[in-house]
């Protein structure tokens, strides 16, 4: 048997990914926060992973919420979303880069976020 | 079928278009995740990445499994700010052997709260030292768990903290302390990112 519940195990990840630990298109563009959607649903035969992703993703999901769901790395996760990013199935709302030179937020941004902060 | 973890969690608003990131990090036990799950809309999440030292440039897992993988596991919140944007909290170790992790994952966060607990300062010194290194802004927020009270100059000069560095009170337990520590650091991003606005060069 394998390590009970530990999803770091080699074996399972190299079956999630057909092996690669890079994707062909694009996995290294989806953001921690990039917020992922369905643009279709999951049909019989598709790898599971594949189907549970179109399944979470009706509704907006960052990629980080996705690898908490599925239980897989975040990396693998990336690996998974570009295979569907090329097929169309998904599209990705990358965040802005809002960055100056010297990596401070955009003030527009910044004050979205203290009116957003304060009514919460 | 919902995924396990998934079904306790309200969905996004079909128009979250933006996704936003600040880090809280500091030592163990100081009260991280307590201060994303204070003020989440979730329940904080669990997830975790790999990387591989050397792995950057490989293209078979098979390849990689004699060489050095480091997994961390980090914890994470989200706040709806409004229709569009979403705010993430990320509970960052501030151990040294990961930060070799953060530069690359929190990469594009718009600033960081070093959480600290003031019996325990030496705890922080190195995450200090890494964010000003990497040039992320941050704060510096105390968590009180009741101990002896120490001034803020005495905690400004066990940190080596310069003064231009907002030092805060909380509880991480509350959620109105920790909304507060959010919005301080906000608005020193804030005042940094509209002096410099202000201060740049025409060229």
């Amino acid at each position: 048997m394998t390590r009970p519940g530990r999803d770091e195990d080699p074996d399972r990840l190299y079956t999630v990914t057909g092996g690669r630990s890079r994707s062909t298109v694009g996995a290294e563009t989806f953001d921690l926060v990039t917020l992922v959607v369905s643009e279709s649903a999951p049909v019989r035969g598709m790898q599971s992973e594949h189907a549970a992703i179109l399944r979470i993703c009706r509704f907006p999901t960052a990629v980080v919420e996705l690898a908490a769901d599925l239980g897989l790395p975040v990396s693998v996760v990336r690996i998974l979303l570009g295979d569907l990013l090329a097929q169309g199935k998904i599209t990705a709302r990358h965040p802005r880069r809002a960055q100056t030179a010297d990596a401070l937020p955009d003030p527009d941004i910044l004050k979205q976020v203290l009116v957003g902060l304060r009514n919460i | 079928m919902a995924t396990a973890g998934a079904e306790a969690r309200p969905p996004l608003l079909s128009t979250a278009a933006q996704g936003l990131k600040i880090v809280v990090v500091g030592g163990f036990g100081v009260g991280k995740t307590t201060m994303v799950r204070a003020v989440s809309d979730i329940r904080p999440l669990n997830t975790e990445e790999t990387m591989t030292r050397a792995g950057e440039g490989v293209d078979d897992l098979s390849a990689v499994q004699g060489k050095t993988t480091t997994t961390i596991a980090f914890d994470f919140g989200r706040i709806s700010l409004n229709d569009e944007t979403v705010l993430y909290l990320f509970g960052a170790p501030g151990q040294e052997r990961f930060w070799f992790l953060w530069d690359r994952l929190f990469s594009g966060t718009l600033g960081a709260v070093v959480l600290v607990d003031t019996r325990r300062l030496e705890d922080s010194w190195y995450a200090i030292d890494r964010l000003e290194a990497h040039g992320t802004p941050f704060i510096v927020a105390s968590n009180d768990f009741g101990g002896p009270r120490h001034t803020a100059e005495q905690v400004r000069e066990a940190l080596d903290l310069p003064a231009e560095i907002p030092l805060v009170e909380c509880d991480a337990r509350s959620r109105e302390s920790s909304k507060d520590v959010l919005l301080a650091l906000v608005h020193h991003l804030y005042a940094l990112s509209t002096a410099r606005s202000a201060s740049e060069d025409p060229l």
